[in-house]
C-alpha cells in the first residue's frame, strides 16, 4: 500500500514534466500541423545554459528566470530561420527538419557541455520528511511549479487579447490575418513560449534524472505519448495525458513489466491511441480544411 | 473626388495560372458597389486579391494610398473590413471571441464597447449566442458573425462576398435589409460580390459584370439592370 502510494506520486510528479513537454508539442501542432520532434533537445541545450549559470555563480532562481527567457528567445528564433521557409512545405520534409534539428542540438550540446552526466542542483529543500515521507521535497516542489506555469499558460490563452489572437491565427490564419492580427508574429510568439515551458521542464526535471545531451529523448517519447493520449490538437487534453502516462508509466515500472522496460510503456500507449482512438480523449476527430 | 477604391489593370491568380486579366474598377465614397458574375468567373478571386490574400499585380489605391504591396494585415488596419468567401467564423472560439477578434487592432475600449451594442441591435441573436461556440450558430448566424467581425474592424470599406450564399430566401432579405441600414446609418462604402445578381442590383448602386476573369459589363445599377446579357443571364427574364 506505502508503495502503491509512492508510485503513484512519484508519477504524478514525472506526469507534471510530461504534462509540460506535452503542451508544448501540440501548441506547435496546433499552430503548425507539425511535431516538434526538437522539442526535447531544445530543453535539454536549456538546461545546460542554466548549469552553466548557476556554475558562474548565478542564484538558482535567477539562473532559472534567465534561461526561460533566453530560451523564448531560442524558440523566436529556431521559428524564423528554420520554420518560416517551410510553412507550406510537405509533412515528411518538415519531419526532416525537426529531425536534423534535433540531431545537430544534440551534437552541439554534446560538443560544448562534454558527454558525461552532470548533476543538477534541484531548489527545494525540507529539513523533516514530507507527506509522511512519499514523496521528496523536489517532487513536491516540481510539481507545484509545474502546475503553476501551467496554470499561468492557461490563464494567458483564455484571458489576454494576445492569447486569443494566439489561438485565433493557429485556429484559421486567413480569417486572422483580416482581423488585423499579425498571424507570423504569433507563430514565433508560440515558439517562444514552447520552447520556456520545455526549459522549465527540463530544469525540473534535471536534478532527478541527471543531466546529458540525451536527458529529454525518453521524456520526449512520454510526453508524446500523453499527448496523442489527450489528442494532439487539445491542450487540456495533454496536460491530463502526460499526467496520466506518467502515473501508468510509474505503476507498470513497478509492478507489471519492470523498470529496464518502462519505456515500453510509452510506446504501448502510443501505439493503443493510434489504433483505438487515433484523436484521443479529449481530441475532435480530425477534419481536414479546404 | 477620387474613389475611395480604386483597381488598374488588376492582375491575380494562383501558382502559375492567372485568373483576373487586367481588370478595372473602383468603388465611391458612400457607395455599394456590386460585382456580378456566375460561379467561377473570378469574383473571390478579386476581393482576395485587393486584401493581399493571393499574388496580385497591377494598382490598387485605397483612400488615397496604394496598397498592391501591403500585406493583409495592414490593408485591414487602413480600413478594409472583409466578410470572406465562406464567413471565416472561428469555429472553435466562442460568439464573444470571435467578436474580440473583429475589434483586435483597436484600443479604444469604450468605442469597441459603444460598436458592439450598435451590432447588436442589427443582430440581435448574436447577443443571445454570445457564450456559445461560433461552430454551433446557423449558416446565418455565422453570416451575421461575419459581418459584425468585420465592421468592428472600423472600416472604411466593407468586402462581401456572397453574403446570400446557401442561406434561406427570409433570412437573405434581412441580411440585406441590414446591409442597406449599415450603408445608410453608417455611411459605409461597400464592395459587394454576388451570384444572385437581382438582390446585389437592389442594394447597389454601380456594377460591373466579370466573365472568367475580365469585365463585360459596367455602369449604374439601373443601367446594369437594362442590360441584355445581364438580363437573359442572371435575371431570368
Ligand atoms: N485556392 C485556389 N487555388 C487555385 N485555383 C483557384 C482557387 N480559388 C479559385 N480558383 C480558381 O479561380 C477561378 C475563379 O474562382 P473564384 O474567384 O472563386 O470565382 P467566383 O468567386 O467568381 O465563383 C476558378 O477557375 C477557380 O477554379
Ligand atoms: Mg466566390
Amino acid at each position: 500500500m506505502n508503495g502503491l502510494l509512492h508510485q503513484i506520486a512519484s508519477g504524478i510528479a514525472s506526469g507534471a514534466i510530461y504534462a509540460s513537454v506535452a503542451l508544448a508539442l501540440v501548441m506547435i501542432y496546433q499552430a503548425t500541423h507539425h511535431v516538434n520532434f526538437a522539442q526535447g533537445e531544445m530543453a535539454t541545450l536549456s538546461t545546460f545554459v542554466a548549469l552553466t549559470l548557476i556554475h558562474a555563480g548565478v542564484p538558482f532562481w535567477g539562473a532559472f528566470v534567465l534561461t526561460i527567457l533566453l530560451s523564448f528567445a531560442l524558440g523566436v528564433v529556431v521559428e524564423r530561420i528554420l520554420m518560416r521557409p517551410m510553412m507550406n512545405a510537405p509533412v515528411l520534409s518538415s519531419v526532416g527538419v525537426f529531425i536534423g534539428l534535433l540531431l545537430v542540438i544534440n551534437a552541439l550540446d554534446g560538443w560544448i557541455f562534454g558527454f558525461t552526466i552532470k548533476s543538477f542542483p534541484s531548489p527545494f529543500h525540507a529539513a523533516h520528511p514530507l507527506l509522511g515521507g512519499y514523496v521528496s521535497p523536489h517532487e513536491i516542489g516540481e510539481t507545484g511549479l509545474t502546475v503553476v506555469v501551467l496554470t499561468l499558460v492557461w490563464l494567458f490563452f483564455r484571458y489576454t487579447t494576445l492569447g486569443l489572437a494566439m489561438r485565433a491565427a493557429a485556429y484559421n490564419p486567413v480569417s486572422a490575418r483580416l482581423c488585423g492580427v499579425r498571424v507570423n508574429r504569433m507563430l514565433g510568439l508560440g515558439w517562444g513560449l514552447a520552447a520556456a515551458i520545455g526549459a522549465a521542464a527540463g530544469i525540473m526535471v534535471a536534478p532527478v534524472v541527471f543531466l546529458d545531451p540525451n536527458m529529454m529523448s525518453g521524456i520526449l517519447l512520454y510526453a508524446f505519448a500523453g499527448a496523442l493520449l489527450g489528442g494532439i490538437d487539445s491542450p487540456l487534453g495533454a496536460v491530463i495525458g502526460g499526467f496520466v502516462v506518467g502515473v501508468l508509466e510509474n505503476l507498470f515500472g513497478a509492478y507489471v513489466v519492470g523498470t529496464e522496460l518502462k519505456l515500453t510503456v510509452a510506446l504501448m500507449i502510443i501505439v493503443a491511441v493510434l489504433l483505438a482512438r487515433p484523436a484521443g480523449l479529449f481530441g475532435r476527430a480530425v477534419q481536414s480544411r479546404v | 473626388m477620387p474613389p475611395l477604391l480604386e483597381a488598374r489593370g488588376l492582375t491575380a491568380g494562383y501558382g502559375e495560372t492567372n485568373v483576373l486579366h487586367g481588370i478595372d474598377f473602383a468603388v465611391e465614397e458612400g457607395g455599394v458597389t456590386a460585382l456580378l458574375g456566375a460561379n467561377g468567373a473570378g469574383k473571390t478571386t478579386t476581393l482576395r486579391a485587393l486584401c493581399g490574400m493571393i499574388r496580385r499585380g497591377g494598382e490598387i489605391a485605397f483612400a488615397g494610398q496604394r496598397i498592391e504591396r501591403a500585406a493583409t494585415e495592414d490593408i485591414v488596419r487602413r480600413g478594409v473590413g472583409h466578410v470572406p468567401d465562406g464567413r471565416g467564423t472561428f469555429m472553435e472560439l466562442t460568439v464573444e471571441e470571435n467578436l474580440r477578434l473583429g475589434a483586435y487592432t483597436r484600443r479604444d475600449r469604450a468605442g469597441v464597447a459603444a460598436d458592439i451594442a450598435r451590432l447588436f441591435d442589427y443582430f440581435p441573436r448574436l447577443r443571445e449566442r454570445l457564450r456559445q461556440q461560433a461552430g454551433t450558430l446557423s449558416g446565418g448566424e455565422q453570416q451575421m458573425l461575419a459581418i459584425a467581425r468585420a465592421l468592428l474592424v472600423r472600416p472604411r470599406l466593407l468586402l462581401l462576398d456572397e453574403p446570400s450564399f446557401g442561406l434561406a430566401p427570409l433570412i437573405v432579405r434581412d441580411i440585406f435589409h441590414i446591409l442597406r441600414r449599415i450603408n445608410t446609418e453608417e455611411r459605409m462604402s461597400i464592395l459587394v460580390v454576388e451570384q444572385n445578381a437581382s438582390l446585389a442590383l437592389d442594394l447597389a448602386d454601380h456594377a460591373y459584370l466579370l466573365e472568367t476573369g475580365r469585365i463585360v459589363v459596367s455602369g449604374t445599377a439601373a443601367a446594369i439592370r437594362q442590360d441584355e446579357a445581364v438580363r437573359r443571364s442572371y435575371l431570368g427574364y
